[in-house]
């Protein structure tokens, strides 16, 4: 492995380990930029990208290893003008202050002062004017910045890296939140950017964006470097292997059941849209059934299984639930006509930290727990015990607060909750996010036994072993269902067709 | 260019090379700074269709010295607002930071004064009960990372409560001439107060506008993070922030003592609620980052005005308050329908 300290090379990092606890974020890795290039770095969640990141531009300091740029030394962690001369990044996150305009964006802590020690905002304004002008960037600087759209937003925060001498920019997944015509303006200015001297880091899911724009990609896995090759020399498949890491093959899964054509229809969505968020998605699940939505963060997989349990009202289309059609966006209707929900991240919308677990368990079928309203205390405590029985959720009683459950019980309460009114239909989203490897088997096997039971099941996830059981597998690129994979699928083609590439092209 | 001139940021001169659209986002801020003016206008023809003496000369000034020490309460809300912060016991400086100076310096017999100190000293130690008890809000604020809103709470009622205490719930009297004087002197035939309240708020519009001093707490309140990232000191800030407020309300405080020439327990109570309104009237957020000097000017010229066509036109003492609170209401509303968006 190339480890050694490269002279010409923009930034480099050295075999940088970083742990959070007990959690490796990254073990050894490096990775070199030479000047003038775009450099890709790709890896699934948890690879150790953002870590990555944040030890190259100053934001972290790593447990072992070291950080070059052009060969010396990085700054030290406090000296943050000497890190902005060197690296720059362009965050998922914005760093705009939406108030104030964008000149003021540009120049803030930094302003031109006028004879009298006072702000001269004339020339703050020319000098932002021409700076976006050098960049080709072309936004009034007048603007109160909230006023730019996200492409717009992007550039300007680029300029302003520039501007302080950087000529190194890393830019965090730029593409996700940008549309096909933006993302190709976007690579016209990169490309632009680096005739002019400007070097890249990209990082970003899609891969056939990393062919379109890149010289050279790295790849992380499991907080290790596993390879750095040039683009043009890395067939597709081969990159999408490192990626996955050559999976062992299908799981020892023992086949599902076929599911009966003429087992009721559960869930019936017609041309569902949303905008630029989904369009165009018909999906029909039958009792017992379980379908899987495949696809990136702002594929709208996410979205779309909101929309059918009732989070979100669709622009277009109808859900059916079991003949019934529930008010869309109406999360009390959806219930009523059937729909058990475990939401995307339980410390947002799936759980009421500081409330028992019987309280959260129950919060679903208020209507079991006591007549007019009133909560039998008895009852919800005995309805929860079944369910702690039933999910094998580990704790001393329902009484014990949720938040002090490890994650892999609390996703079992969670679960427990959808469960409780006995749903026709069971929407999962991210439903083994941020738990241990047992808990995840245990709620997975759970699934199938609820659907054994008649349940028609919807996963929307990006994990493969949350779509490994599903019968068939509706794989979402950029708001549409573009692949349909039955069961027994391999792993490479369900990455590729997530990450939008053809293998076989 | 004339870059040493300190080019106003409303001048009307055009925009540098470049940009292809008109700025309508600053033509629209520039709009929302002056929103409440055509409400003043008509505040003004009502009121002297009211009462033919509304537009007279004492009249005006009459409104004006009336307001010019809760405006002051308003400035200093305004600058802890914009940093994206709170500050509900500036109503209780008010009151305590001129009660601790009369405290101090009346002398024994009269009410509950030591007479410890001559009347020299009573300004100093107005501004220095006012600043500290900023240091007290940012210590628990800014150093301990408390909740503004709860602390300054604690504060209002523990402030208001020493000055019931030092006062034994009695007003006091025979203050110091040095005392009585910022409150009561005319200059130029116009009393003093309006003047200082009238500066106070210039200098307020040339800091927030035109120091980076001022732009950095609308930084810090618009996203914390951004401004750490460029650079600025944001805690500091937050406690120069903090102190510069307190005291504002110390010098509101005097010149109220100095128009009653007395210091009653109760000075400043409730203020803190019309302070609130005016600013947000005035287009202040409450969410911070977002707001002007001028516009919190605007805010509470308004309510107050409305108080002094209501008094004109003889509307009964008893129904003041109502109406008051319904005026805030409706001021919101008004606000809320011609700013558009939800109110923040």
């Amino acid at each position: 492995m190339d480890a050694s300290v490269s002279p010409s090379a923009v930034a480099e990092a050295v075999r940088i380990t970083k742990k959070y606890g007990e959690t490796v974020a990254l073990d050894g890795a490096h990775i070199t930029i030479t000047p003038g290039e775009a450099h890709a770095l790709v890896g699934r969640n948890g690879a150790g990208k953002s870590t990555l990141v944040s030890i190259l531009t100053g934001l972290q300091e790593p447990d072992e290893g070291e950080v070059r740029f052009a060969g010396r030394p990085a700054p030290r962690l406090s000296d943050r003008s000497a890190w902005r001369e060197r690296v720059a990044c362009v965050y998922q996150k914005s760093t705009i202050i939406p108030e104030l305009t964008v000149a003021e964006n540009l120049y803030l802590n930094r302003h031109d002062h006028n004879g009298l020690r006072l702000v001269s905002w004339k020339s703050v304004w020319r000098k932002a004017a021409d700076l976006l002008e050098a960049w080709s960037v072309d936004v009034d600087v007048r603007l109160p910045a909230k006023e730019l759209n996200v492409e717009q937003r992007q550039f300007v925060e680029i300029a302003r890296a520039l501007s302080f001498g950087a000529r190194f920019i890393i830019l965090d997944e730029p593409t996700a939140q940008l549309d096909g015509a933006a993302i190709s303006r976007l690579f016209d200015r990169m490309r632009a950017m680096r005739e002019q001297g400007v070097t890249f880091l990209f990082i970003s899911h899609h891969l056939q964006e990393i062919y379109e724009i890149c010289d050279t990609v790295t790849v992380y896995r499991d907080a290790r470097h596993i390879l750095t090759a040039p683009v043009a020399e890395l067939p597709q498949g081969d990159l999408v292997a490192a990626m996955t890491g050559e999976a062992a093959g299908l799981s020892d899964r023992h086949a599902r059941p076929p599911v009966s054509a003429q087992a009721p229809v559960v869930l019936d969505a017609r041309g569902l849209a949303d905008g630029e968020v989904y369009a165009g998605v018909d999906l029909r699940v039958r009792a017992g059934e379980i379908v899987g939505l495949a696809g990136l963060g702002g594929s709208g997989k996410t979205e779309l299984a909101e929309t059918l349990a009732g989070l979100r009202a669709p622009r277009e289309g109808t859900v059916e639930v079991g003949g019934r059609r529930p008010r869309a966006g109406s999360v009390p209707d959806s219930l009523a006509a059937g729909v058990g929900l475990v939401p995307r991240d339980r410390h947002h919308q799936g759980l009421i930290p500081l409330m028992s677990i019987a309280d959260n368990a129950t919060m679903t079928v208020p209507e079991r727990l006591g007549a007019a309203g009133l909560v039998s205390g008895r009852r919800r405590d005995g309805l929860a015990r079944e369910m702690i029985t039933n999910l094998a959720i580990k704790t001393p009683g329902p009484e014990l607060p949720v938040n002090g459950l490890s994650g892999g019980n609390q996703q079992k309460v969670v679960m427990a909750r959808a469960l409780a009114s006995d749903p026709r239909l069971l929407v999962l989203i991210t439903p083994t996010a941020g738990v241990d490897v047992r808990s995840k088997e245990f709620l997975l096997a759970k699934v199938e036994e609820i659907a054994g039971k008649g349940t028609g099941v919807v996963i929307a996830s990006d994990e493969l072993d949350d779509l490994r059981l599903c019968d068939r597998v509706l794989v979402m690129f950029h708001g549409r269902v573009t692949t349909e994979l039955a069961a027994g699928w391999h792993d490479h083609d369900m990455v590729a067709a997530m990450e939008g590439v053809d293998l076989d092209a | 260019m004339p870059e040493t001139t300190a080019a106003p940021a409303e001048t009307g001169s055009p925009a540098p090379k470049g940009p292809r659209r008109p700025p309508a986002g600053l033509r629209l801020a520039r709009l929302r700074d002056l929103a409440l003016v055509p409400a003043i206008i008509a505040i003004a023809i009502v009121g002297q269709i009211v009462h033919p003496i509304f537009l007279q000369a004492d009249n005006v000034i009459n409104i004006l010295q009336t307001m010019s020490e809760i405006s002051l309460l308003v400035l200093a809300q305004t600058l802890v607002l914009i940093v994206g912060k709170m500050d509900l016991s500036l109503e209780s400086t008010f009151g305590l930071a001129p009660g601790v100076a009369a405290w101090l310096t009346v002398a024994v017999g009269t009410g509950s004064g030591l007479g410890l100190l001559s009347g020299f000293w009573a300004i100093p130690i107005t501004l220095a009960v006012g600043a500290l008890v900023g240091v007290v809000n940012a210590l628990f604020i800014v150093r301990f990372g408390l909740n503004g809103f709860i602390v300054t709470l604690g504060m209002l009622i523990v402030l208001r409560g020493l000055l019931t205490g030092i006062s034994g719930g009695q007003t006091f009297f025979n203050l110091p001439e040095s005392m009585t004087y910022l409150g009561s002197a005319m200059w130029l035939g116009v009393p003093a107060s309006i003047w200082i309240c009238l500066l106070l708020f210039a200098v307020g519009v040339l800091v927030m506008g035109f120091t980076g001093f001022g732009r950095s707490l609308y930084a810090i309140g618009g996203n914390v993070d951004a401004a750490k990232a460029a650079g600025i000191r944001t805690d500091r800030v937050l406690w120069i922030t903090l102190i510069a407020a307190s005291v504002l309300a110390a010098v509101g405080g005097l010149l109220l003592t100095g128009r009653l020439a007395s210091v009653a327990a109760a000075q400043g109570d409730g203020a803190i609620f019309t302070v609130f309104a005016a600013a947000v009237i005035g287009g202040v957020s409450l969410n911070g980052g977002k707001g002007t000097v001028f516009g919190a000017f605007t805010g509470i010229l308004l309510l107050y005005m409305i108080q002094n066509v209501l008094t004109l036109a003889g509307v009964p003492a008893q129904w003041i308050e109502a109406l008051n609170g319904a005026i805030i209401l409706t001021a919101l509303a008004l606000s809320r329908l011609t700013g558009g968006k939800t109110q923040e």
